[in-house]
């Protein structure tokens, strides 16, 4: 029988919900599972009710569940939030000196979680590691593996080792008081292994092994911990990350550096990006290569900030005035985040243009197993970025840095260089890249940058497909929403109805790979879009590419992200 | 040897007797003084009249939007610290619009030497209040008079500048001696330059400065403090000073970045395999 575990560890803010979650996810990741982990946390620095889900399969796995089949309560009120979630054989391990009202009820399972961190850890903020440990002991799961996974947390001290004393508290005391194996043993399994992380830290990464050297950014959640990744290792891998006065600093900053010759990016939100709008203008206008991350939020204004949503395609498409090309990227996955931001910085350059990578709070922050990345596989392209040779055979100052050529690309210099000058200008500017007003010259440059777009469209990748070939309903999607819609067909097809189900998924928006779309589609029945926003943005993209409108829309806005359960009901009892 | 003619550039669009032309004029005489050749100097300029200076000589330029000079001049100076950066642009671009990146920059120390052309007017858009325009200048979109002027000068001592001048358009060789100053200064140095709008500022006209501006260094003044280098930039009236306020010698935002310690940014290999190690932590 499939193995599929879902904890929750709820708290309030400050009592380490964060860290045990981690911690679990981990000691799971490393014991042969294949994890997915949720995190759902407010605007706030202490109180408030926080959750971190961890669901380990023997399978692949990358979207949430709503039924809990373990819920660490670390206080009463995370009982009441989420009792109602548990599935049939679910059980709740709540502090037995808290809350004592649940006797008589088997599946409420107490243990002195608060006490015993006092006792054993030495201190109750380790009221967390005792949950955890709990939640481990009813599974008789690997103490090894929870002990190093502890350990390498917080370091080897006397914290970790403190942590793993109230982990192992928690651990025996479960164990004795309700018998381990009480669910269905988890075993460590021999598996491959496998890298844990989130999908910040799969863009960190590939932003890093694509040889990006500048960050500018301003902190804005949920991209911050991007910046923080990046700033923490920037002494070692040679890389500046600078945190300015405001995010139009920002790209301004990198078009800066861009221009000057190095890979750049900058991180943000959808509100800081407003702010960027017409700094993004300018890398169009200037052909400056940069890449830029919006990691969505629920908007408009601040919105909710701690919380997720695809509201921001329509305005990453269109944002600023004028025309100029772009390209939209939105990874499904975290293998996804870290490829497509390579593939983020070889666009950029190779066709100078800027790119955007579409995150959001939910990819951002939701953690995953993932085949560890083969750097020995990332190929550079750096365009027609000229060398020293290629320079040194033009006679001095003849360079124009916006020469007007068939493909829209102007072989690119950098300043610095004898004989050499590069000019570039945010007015309209000649082949030197000097300011003009005239009206030919206006029309050839215009024409010149829009031409990289058709050369652009050949670099997009169409959508992807799964489930069976000949199905009733197509579901089509877009973004963070991939391992959703993937396993929304698998829980189609095990329902085993005669509706059959499967999904066509986007990565590579912008420009919208329209034949790869509409072939895809080709066959479709009935089209429905899922989507995290309020009026279907990806399907107007598609419609307006494609001509296909889709038949039905779910959509959720509240913030949250989809479960497979949920969008399955959606279509049974409102698609069908 | 590097030449004045060396810089020559392109037609100008600016009106005849327009202060630019003295600034130009000293800026290339500075960067030939330090015997700097085109190639080694980006100049980034905001929009405005002054804004299209890099047009009309010969260097790298990238001309950016109206008030994000700075930003971009020190993106760039941290990708490549062999360039000299020149940043230029006007009081509505450095004060108004660009207000924030400007009290941030000085605050950092970017190593980047930026000149104000300060006419106390929007030229470009033909003739609006700028925040330093005088107290009760009458413009169409001001008809009331403008709001009290902006001290930058004081702002930026206060907001931590390391090198505080001013100059006079109508003082070329003073003004070009400033610039060398500046560029020579590690660290960010703001020169003001009292530019005479000939087409929309009939107030603060050439001879109306000519009268009133006198050389700090000939007046003995040698400042001890901070408080006295803000208590002089508030004079403003029958004297109008020029020369330099303040001076200090602190680390650059650049020396402080480890990264740049390795080399120029922009010529340094990119190396994916350089990540082992921290998908090695994620394991």
């Amino acid at each position: 029988m499939a193995i599929d575990v879902n904890f929750m560890i709820g708290g309030e803010a400050g009592q380490g919900v964060q860290s045990a979650g981690f911690v679990l996810a981990k000691a799971l990741a490393r014991g042969g599972f294949h994890v997915f982990a949720d995190q759902d946390y407010e605007s706030r620095v202490r109180g408030g009710h926080n959750f971190f889900r961890v669901r380990a399969k023997d399978r692949e796995v990358g979207a949430i569940r709503q039924e809990v089949d373990v819920l660490v309560a670390l206080n009463s009120e995370s009982v009441a939030l989420h009792r109602n979630e548990l599935s049939p054989d679910g059980v709740l391990i709540f502090d037995s000196d808290k809350d004592v009202d649940f006797e008589g009820n088997d599946r409420m399972l107490g243990v002195p979680l608060e006490r015993l961190a006092q006792e054993k850890g030495g201190n109750k903020v380790m009221t967390n590691m005792v949950g955890l440990g709990s939640a481990a002991g009813l599974f008789g799961y690997d103490r090894q593996i929870l002990r190093d996974a502890v350990t390498d947390f917080f370091g080897a001290g006397d914290i970790a080792r403190s942590n793993v004393a109230a982990i192992l508290s928690g651990y025996e005391y479960a164990g004795t008081a309700f018998g381990s194996g009480r669910l269905r043993v988890l075993k460590a399994v021999d598996g491959q292994r496998r890298i844990l992380l989130n999908g910040n830290e799969a863009i960190a990464l590939g932003a890093l092994a694509a040889g990006c050297k500048f960050l500018a950014a301003y902190p804005m959640t949920p991209s911050t911990p991007i910046m923080e990744f990046m700033a923490g290792k920037a002494d070692d891998l040679g890389v500046v990350v600078v945190q300015p006065e405001d995010e139009i600093s920002a790209i301004n900053m990198i078009v800066g550096a861009a221009f000057a010759g190095v890979r750049a990016m900058t991180v943000t939100s959808g509100g800081g990006f407003c702010l960027m709008v017409e700094g993004l203008g300018l890398a169009g206008m200037t052909e400056t290569p940069i890449v830029v991350v919006d990691g969505q939020r629920a908007g408009p204004a601040i919105g909710l900030p701690t919380r997720t949503e695809q509201g921001d395609l329509q305005f990453v498409l269109h944002a600023s005035h004028g025309d100029f090309p772009r390209v939209v990227l939105a990874p499904g996955t975290v293998q996804e985040a870290f490829w497509l931001t390579v593939k983020a910085f070889n666009l950029a350059e190779q066709y100078q243009v800027p790119v955007i990578i579409l995150n959001d709070q939910y990819l951002a922050t939701s953690y995953s197993t993932s085949e560890r990345f083969d750097p020995a596989q990332v190929r550079i392209n750096r365009g027609q970025l000229l060398n020293g040779d290629d320079l040194s055979r033009l006679p001095p100052y003849t360079y124009r840095r916006h020469a007007i050529t068939p493909s829209g690309i102007s072989p690119r210099a950098v300043p610095g260089r004898n004989g050499i000058l590069v000019v570039t200008d945010s007015d309209e500017h000649d082949e030197e890249g000097h300011i003009i007003e005239d009206a030919g010259i206006r029309t050839a440059m215009m024409e010149k940058r829009l031409r990289k777009a058709e050369g652009l469209k050949e670099e997009m990748a169409g959508p992807k497909k799964y489930g069976p070939q000949q199905a009733d309903i197509t579901l089509v999607g877009w973004g963070s929403n991939y391992g959703l819609l993937k396993e929304t067909v698998d829980l189609a097809l095990a329902a085993d109805k005669e509706i059959k189900v499967n999904m066509v998924h986007f990565s590579e928006l912008w420009p919208f790979p329209a034949e790869a779309a509409a072939e895809a589609l080709a066959n479709a029945k009935r089209t429905v879009a899922v989507e995290n926003n309020a009026t279907g943005q990806f399907a107007r993209l598609l419609k307006a590419e494609t001509g296909h409108a889709v038949d039905r829309k779910i959509l959720k806005f509240d913030g949250r992200p989809f479960s497979p359960a949920y969008v399955l009901d959606k279509l049974w009892k409102e698609v069908i | 040897m590097v030449k004045v003619e060396d810089y020559a550039g392109g037609p100008t669009a600016w009106c005849p007797g327009c202060g630019n032309f003295g600034i130009l004029t000293a800026l290339k005489k500075a960067l030939v003084g330090l015997e700097l050749e085109p190639y080694q100097i980006l100049v980034v300029s905001g929009i405005g009249q002054a804004g299209k200076m890099p047009h009309y000589m010969k260097c790298n330029t990238l001309n950016v939007l109206h008030g994000r000079t700075l930003p971009a001049a020190a993106g760039a100076k941290m990708a490549n610290r062999e360039l000299t950066m020149i940043a230029v642009g006007g009081d509505g671009d450095g004060y108004g619009e660009g207000g924030n990146h400007f009290l941030h920059a000085l605050r950092r120390n970017h190593d980047i030497t930026y000149l104000v052309h300060n006419n106390q007017v929007y030229a470009l858009t033909k003739g609006q209040a700028s925040p330093t325009s005088d107290a009760g200048f009458v413009t169409k979109t001001t008809p009331h008079g403008s709001s009290d002027p902006l001290n930058a000068l004081a702002v930026a001592i206060a907001a931590g500048g390391t090198f505080v001048a001013r100059g006079f358009a109508g003082q070329v060789d003073h003004l070009a001696g400033l610039i060398q100053e500046g560029i020579q200064h590690r660290g960010f140095a703001l020169i003001e330059v009292l530019q005479p709008c000939v087409s929309f500022n009939r107030r603060n006209t050439f001879a109306w400065y000519k009268q009133r501006a006198y050389r700090l260094e000939e007046s003995g003044y040698q400042p001890q403090s901070k408080e006295e280098a803000i208590h002089k930039a508030f004079e403003w009236g029958e004297k109008i000073p020029i020369g330099v306020f303040w001076k200090e010698e602190k680390a650059t935002f650049e020396d402080q970045i480890q990264a740049l310690r390795e080399g120029t940014l922009a010529s340094q290999e990119i190396n994916p395999g350089r990540i082992e190690k921290l998908l090695d932590a994620l394991d």
